[in-house]
């Protein structure tokens, strides 16, 4: 009954789909299942409708549309500061509830020097704790004190939400994507693993009509995104068009 | 002497002995350590223990993983195009590097120098640095006793006054 290795092909899967005759059972070694898989017992269910897919060799993960963001730890997400409460600042990120961010998680930041983060900023950071029971907590620092691109993201800019499936296009390493847009238009752009993107460009005019090119693709291949981009810049969005005013 | 009775912990004193002045502090001891592995037992009885199947309490085959960018190769997600943020370059810059880094690095030990090669180069270079070394010792010997012979102590008469 269980598939050999070679012959997994991706497929559509429905919550409570038993796949035990889809995910190959005499691998070796450590199995790990990602988000939409669950195990019973013995047996292992999905959880989520979608397209059952592998990483070779041991990964298995249910890749599905969604809007709703599941804070999940590890994830770099884009959230929104809502409160400044003592020691701690509460932070929208999207998820079930608010998520804390300790002012002490900033890089260079003490007991004195306290990062000067404002009700409204726009923080890039990670989940450091994200449990069903409890409050997500958040980090703007790697485990060796540096920011490395976590922190406030600049105050000018413009936030979306769109979902995560297309983040996570947006993300894979051969997303062509975002280096065309960089090849002709400057701009500086914040990714968030719970549907949100930031976006700054030279100009307003340029930063929205980033925005509309990313929202666009979602549903796009590849050599429809080179053509859109196309379109773009003959429209005069690249960095040489004047400055409108 | 000490290793010995480290070995022999278990092993039970006769009465007479253990009654002996001397080998009191080493009675205590001993009726300590039974008081304490009895009361462990205790615990152990009380305490509840879920009534697993075996394939759980054995350990599991299987790990979950929340987040969507373990399984799939997801990069960084703040990047920035053209020197709009020269920061975020930077970083991004290090972060490729240090792909590349890993890349090369194995590369490196695909087309490598193997240990037989290494022991074989070393072998001959061991001879020849081994000279080296013993024109050294020679030199030291010698600066060595020199000195000592010009610093032999004798001793100064007081002058007289």
């Amino acid at each position: 009954m269980a598939a050999s290795m070679d012959d997994f092909e991706p497929r559509v899967v429905l919550p409570g789909d038993s796949l035990m005759g889809h995910i190959p059972g005499e691998l070796h070694g450590k199995m790990t299942l990602g988000p939409g898989l669950r195990q019973d017992e013995t047996k292992i269910f999905s959880t989520k409708a979608g397209i059952l897919k592998r990483k070779n060799p041991h990964t298995f993960w249910i890749d599905c549309h969604q809007k709703r963001y599941v804070p999940a730890k590890g994830d770099k997400v884009l959230g929104v500061v809502t409160q400044k409460a003592g020691d701690v600042f509460r932070v929208d990120i999207g998820g079930q509830s608010q998520a804390i961010l300790s002012y002490l998680a900033f890089e260079g930041a003490t007991k004195r020097n306290r990062p000067n983060v404002q009700v409204g900023d726009v923080v890039y950071a990670k989940l450091l704790v994200a449990n069903r029971d409890m409050e997500p907590e958040l980090v703007c620092i790697d485990s060796s004190g540096r920011s490395q691109g976590l922190g406030v993201v600049g105050s000018d800019g413009f936030m979306f939400r769109c979902t995560l499936g297309l983040v996570r296009r947006l993300l894979l390493k051969d997303c062509p994507m975002l280096k065309f847009l960089g090849e002709k238009i400057s701009y500086e752009i914040a990714i968030g693993m719970n549907g949100r993107i930031w976006v700054r460009a030279k100009s307003i005019h340029t930063t929205i009509a980033v925005v509309t090119a990313l929202t666009n693709c979602e549903f796009m291949s590849e050599d429809d995104m080179k053509k859109m981009l196309r379109k773009l810049v003959a429209a005069g969005f690249h960095d040489s068009r004047p400055k409108p005013n | 002497m000490a290793g010995n009775r480290g070995q022999n912990k278990n092993v039970r004193l006769s009465k007479n002995l253990s009654e002996m002045k001397f080998m009191q502090r080493r009675v205590k001891k001993d009726a300590e350590e039974e008081l304490e592995s009895e009361k462990q037992r205790q615990i152990d009885d009380d305490h509840w223990v879920l009534d697993l199947p075996d394939l759980i309490s054995k350990g599991n085959r299987y790990e979950t993983v929340d987040s969507m960018a373990d399984c799939e190769d997801l990069v960084f997600g703040r990047m920035s195009f053209k020197g709009m943020n020269p920061v975020i370059e930077k970083v991004m810059r290090i972060m490729n590097g240090e792909e590349e880094e890993e890349e090369e690095e194995l590369e490196e030990k695909a087309e490598g120098v193997t240990e037989e090669e290494m022991a074989n180069r070393y072998s001959s270079l061991v001879g020849t640095i081994g000279k080296k070394f013993d024109k050294k010792r020679i030199h030291s010997q010698t600066d060595v006793d020199a000195p000592r012979k010009k610093h032999k102590k004798k001793f100064l008469k007081p002058p007289d006054e």
